[in-house]
């Protein structure tokens, strides 16, 4: 056993509290309050994972998100989360779980022998291998994923579920160290609304990895106590922990993951809480609080399990209680290795420091056992599963030399956390005192309505982090309008020696010949493979990133990219601030789809639209098709019939007797004002001056463009109110476009518009017993044709129920369109249906509605057009109104030379030879039968297409297949024979000028 | 996500209230059977499409409903301010003028 339980006061694991636990199938111990990372390390357990490219042993490096070797899949089945990160996953009892590389399996991995031949992979290798021939990639695709060692996606559906939550806050603080606390502190106890948030299960930061440090008098945990139960007494702050902010997007919108249940054992998770919460988060103010992670160094061997940084070695000491090493060498270039060093030595190590630095005064408080080599560099770790010594060099020549050594610990300086401020693109500056990329600490620098506290800006010591802190908030709360009067917390802790910047220790050799030094662990890019990347001419740090693929994966580089942009400077010859860094993307750590998805997914998803009369329909085993959001009948089937049976029924019963259709999802304008007829006539293409009170008129929309954009039936209420029908599905959107034009460009008109589509409802009595029907429901309207003539409409009374019955047809019949107001709905549909029963009244589907409006060659607006057809090409410029005063929408564009050349695809019937063949729609029409089909995926010469079949049903009422279609030139190809493909078939068609199958005079809906 | 004020409701609302409107200020010609087809071709389909300030329209769609400017710098996201069509239009003109 080389690591050993600590308990002294600073650990914030309860040893009483005894966590059993599986990994890799073996039974361990932990405690509450500790981290599988933590727990393994305290058993030992060092080789965690093996590398992505080089199959190389690789152990924990880190002690948070920062981590990225120790990889684990976490729980099985409908729990099972791939790729946690160790030292985040909160220990359980029965937490289980594996480790996700190694194959086949960890002690032999397949990959380690390519490390014997390794100068054979450099950087860019898969880029350079791979990639030819392009046939044989999918194969090596299989290999290379078995190779990666990443872990596997869950294969059952999750129970669990996930949130979104909104806030609007005054003040929102990101980091719960202690700069973020007192920013909270601060912003809180001016009364402003205040959110705190930290990834971790603990407030604190690193205090709780410094066991030594004294603020205001308090050590680490009283003083985080102090500061947590201040916050808690102001009802106007809100602290969320295990909440990660991952991504700051335009004006400061922050959204954060919150994992509620992660850490709880599986049977005791809360069926009534979410798994994950998203919280989207509008802040007056955003007080970055985000800290630094501390930069490993660069040296051969660096990667074999046991070698740690320096923080990570404090933090599973002082706050985990665990000793990770007896025999522990710390390698650094800065004064927190002798903070570390006296840590370690107190609590029974053996510690070696190397101090990169020659001119240096070793601290007064450093016990005389621990010895420290100045001047000196790590050659290389020894020891291939674990470490077993780290050999040594004087920077200043010499002979190298062998130690004994079970962890190697090592500390190049720290990067800020500067990942939230750089999310809209913006760099980091160089900070060349403190040796860092840093974001303003003053903020007058700083984004608008953003300020940074803390570490993040470069204030890494103590007391210096603690005054910034201080004099920001004065600074952002006086923006606010508050005065205050913040005292800086007293704390004297201070470095004795500036850092000195070195990244790549020195090995006596030139890059590449000595052991490995690996820069980014995740993706196995070694010192060299920059060196290499920078030779073959790669410059950009962006291009130099892609071509060695360092800070990508799961880490985003977060504990290494520093240390490749500084490599990267050096291998260029150039000032670091030249080479600046790549850009700063969100996610911040990896985000559960579940969290991103939240409640819309399945049922919610889109919400469903029902009419009034859904339950009847259901009632009668109406199959539903979705419209848009709507859900509508789709045909009524009979015991055994299918849907060609069910719809041939429906359309034959309606044609000779009556149906019955829900018409209710039709979208319902009303248009009031003493220019809504103007209006209309502004934005219809047909006139709309003569329209008198009690008619209907159909009209027909055209987009500037003068493309048609949509249609519908629009009735004269009175003088100065119109009742508008528009499609299903664009109902939303036509009530945007009468708005906007209103608004934009006609404010003058007066006219307002109120959508009413759920406050009516309309069901369509069709058919030659229509009126026989509607007469056994409604006295009070004379319904003498005569009288009530197709296109009319009358108020009236059906069914005691007070109607608008509206003479109009969507398929040639006489019909009636009964709208009711939607809460008597359903009992008109009833009635309708007991009064039609002598006569056999047939309910039907939008699939026999389909059938029926095309036998009458009625079109449907986004069927038979799609944007590109004008109400010319589709022979309706009866519908144009060409004379009227007013330049209608679209009308210009009908004169454009496109729009008005010959030529164009215009509408037309097709008649298949075979009348029982049904076109398929969709179908492309080309003029012979003998064309060669191109193939996909070849160059075959491509085939010109007349145009395609756009509706097509097969008519019981006629006895044959209709189909209608847009044909090039349609109107001079009348009598032609057309072919149409579509799925390997050419079915022969003749070209017919109307699309007018049935009744051509009219006499059945005028009847 | 953007923040934007809907000058006719008086309150700053996210972005997901609003629909885009395209850009501000095209005047539709009085009358489009005088002009040729290319300054009709312009005025479909022509756009401002610049790197920088920016005058577009916002639509309060799950709100009034009201169509309102909103000068924004389209590499920033910035936003200079919210007016209604027709406060704005003053502003909007005074600021083509130094544009150009």
């Amino acid at each position: 056993m080389s690591a050993k339980r600590i308990n002294k006061p600073s650990v914030r694991v309860v040893f009483a509290q005894v966590i059993e636990f599986e990994f890799d199938g073996k039974l361990y111990k932990g405690y509450q309050g500790d981290t599988l990372a933590s727990a393994l390390l305290a058993n030992d357990v060092k080789h965690l994972a093996r590398s992505f490219k080089y199959g190389r042993p690789r152990g924990i490096m880190a002690a948070g998100s920062e981590e990225p070797n120790a990889l684990v899949q976490l729980e099985q089945g409908r729990y099972a989360t791939p790729n946690v990160k160790a030292t985040q996953a909160e220990l359980y009892n029965g937490l289980s779980a594996a480790r996700t590389s190694g194959w086949p399996s960890l002690n032999f991995d397949a990959k380690s022998i390519l490390s014997i031949s390794s100068r054979m992979m450099p950087a860019g290798f898969y880029a350079k291998t791979f990639k030819w021939p392009r046939k044989f990639w999918p194969f090596y695709e299989s290999i290379i994923r078995k190779f990666s060692g990443f872990g596997s996606v869950p294969t059952e559906t999750e129970t669990e579920w996930y949130d979104h939550l909104h806030h609007h806050l005054d003040v929102l603080v990101v980091g719960g160290g202690v700069s973020g606390l007192l920013a909270a502190l601060y912003a809180g106890q001016t009364g402003l609304k205040t959110l705190l948030l930290d990834e971790q299960a603990e407030i604190g930061g690193w205090l709780l990895s410094d066991a030594t440090t004294q603020i205001d008098g308090m050590n680490g945990i009283a003083y985080i106590e102090s500061l947590s139960a201040a916050l808690i007494a102001l009802p106007n702050v809100q602290v969320l922990t295990r909440t990660t902010a991952f991504g700051m997007y335009d004006h400061n919108f922050v959204q954060a993951v919150e994992l509620l249940q992660d850490h709880m054992p599986l049977h005791e998770r809360q069926a009534n809480l979410p798994r994950h919460r998203l919280h989207k988060i509008k802040a007056n103010r955003v007080v970055l609080a985000t800290g630094a992670i501390e930069r490993p160094l660069v040296f051969g061997n660096n990667d074999v399990p046991g070698v740690m940084t320096v923080s990570a070695g404090q933090t599973f000491l002082n706050r985990y209680g665990v000793l990770v090493g007896q025999n522990i060498v710390l390698c650094g270039n800065n004064d927190e290795i002798y903070h570390a060093a006296r840590d370690f030595s107190v609590n029974g190590a053996q510690v070696v420091v190397i101090d990169t630095r020659r001119k240096i005064v070793i601290p007064d408080d450093i016990p005389s056992v621990i010895q420290v080599y100045k001047g000196h560099s790590i050659v290389r770790v020894e020891g291939k599963r674990y470490v077993t010594g780290v050999t040594l060099m004087s920077l200043d020549g010499g002979s190298s030399k062998t130690i004994p050594a079970d962890i190697v610990l090592s500390s190049g300086g720290l990067s800020p956390t500067v990942h939230l401020y750089c999310h809209d693109t913006s760099r980091p500056i160089w900070n060349e005192t403190v040796m860092a990329f840093v974001v303003p600490n003053k903020l007058a620098d700083c984004k608008p309505c953003v300020a940074c506290v803390g570490a993040v800006t470069g204030a890494f010591e103590w007391s210096q982090a603690l005054q910034q802190t201080t004099q920001m908030m004065k600074d952002v709360l006086n923006d606010l309008g508050y005065t205050t009067n913040l005292l800086t917390p007293n704390c004297n802790v201070t470095h004795t020696n500036p850092p000195e910047l070195i990244v790549r220790l020195p090995d006596g050799q030139i890059e590449g010949y000595g052991a490995k030094a690996f820069v980014d662990y995740q993706n196995d890019v070694t010192a060299a493979d920059i060196e290499l990347a920078v030779r073959e001419n790669y410059k950009n740090i962006e291009h130099v990133k892609r071509y060695t693929a360092f800070g990508f994966g799961t880490d985003q580089g977060k504990l290494t990219s520093v240390n490749c942009f500084l490599l990267t400077a050096k291998a260029l010859n150039v000032p670091i601030s030249q080479v600046s860094t790549t850009t700063y993307r969100p996610a911040y750590t990896p985000v559960g789809f579940g969290a991103l998805a939240g409640s819309m997914c399945g049922d919610t998803f889109d919400p469903s639209r029902t009419t009034a009369i859904q339950s009847a329909h259901i009632a009668r085993s109406a199959l539903m098709e979705p419209v848009g959001q709507w859900l509508r009948p789709w045909y009524f089937p009979k015991e055994n019939e299918d849907i060609h049976a069910a719809v041939n029924r429906e359309a034959l019963a309606t044609r000779t007797t009556v149906g019955v259709m829900d018409a209710s999802t039709l979208g319902k304008i009303q248009i009031d004002g003493p220019d809504a007829r103007e209006f209309l006539n502004r934005v219809y293409s047909n006139a709309w001056a003569q329209l008198a009170v009690g008619k209907c008129r159909y009209g027909l929309m055209l987009d500037e463009n003068g493309m048609v954009m949509d249609d519908g039936v629009t009735a004269c209420i009175n003088d100065q109110q119109f009742y508008m029908t528009t499609t299903t599905g664009g109902a939303a959107r036509i009530l945007v476009w009468l708005e906007r034009w209103h608004q934009t460009e006609w404010p003058e008109l007066k006219v307002w518009f109120t959508s009413v589509t759920d406050h009516w409802s309309t069901i369509a009595l069709v058919g030659p017993k229509s009126r026989a029907v509607l007469a056994k429901l409604c006295s009070d309207i004379d319904l003498s044709p005569e009288n009530f003539k197709f296109m009319d409409w009358r108020s009236g009374t059906v069914a005691g129920l007070p109607s608008r019955v509206f003479r109009v047809s969507f398929s040639g019949e006489m019909a009636y369109e009964l709208n009711i107001e939607s809460g008597y709905a359903h009992f008109l549909w009833e009635q309708v249906m007991a009064a039609g029963k002598e006569f056999g009244i047939t309910p039907y589907g939008t699939e026999t509605m389909h059938v029926l409006r095309a036998e009458k060659g009625f079109i449907i607006v986004g069927q038979d057009t799609d944007g590109s057809v004008t109400p010319i090409d589709l022979g309706m410029s009866w519908a144009v109104g060409m004379k009227k005063p007013f330049s209608f929408l679209g009308k210009r564009s009908l004169s454009r030379s496109d729009t008005a050349k010959a030529g164009r695809k215009q509408m037309v019937g097709l008649l298949a030879q075979d009348p029982k063949a049904v076109l398929i729609e969709g179908a492309q029409i080309v003029e012979r039968s003998d064309i060669k089909i191109p193939r996909a995926g070849t160059h075959d010469a491509p085939v010109h297409m007349l145009g395609r079949v756009t509706s097509s049903y097969y008519s019981a009422f006629l006895g044959r297949s209709i189909a209608m279609a847009l044909i090039e030139d349609g109107s001079n190809q009348v009598g032609n024979t057309v072919f149409a493909y579509a799925k390997g078939q050419m079915t022969p068609a003749q070209v017919i000028e109307s699309t007018v199958f049935i009744d051509p005079k009219g006499e059945r809906q005028h009847a | 996500m953007l923040h934007l004020y809907c000058p006719h409701c008086s309150q700053h609302r996210d972005e997901e209230e609003f629909a885009y409107a395209g850009e501000g200020y095209i005047p539709r010609p009085l009358v489009p059977e005088e002009i040729d087809d290319e300054t009709w071709g312009n005025y479909l389909f022509m756009r401002t499409n610049s790197k920088g300030w920016f005058w577009e329209q916002w639509q309060h769609s799950a709100g009034c409903r009201k169509v309102f400017v909103v000068k924004r710098n389209t590499f920033t996201n910035e936003i200079a301010g919210s007016w209604t069509l027709l406060e704005g239009k003053s502003l909007f003109l005074q600021d083509k003028g130094s544009l150009e």
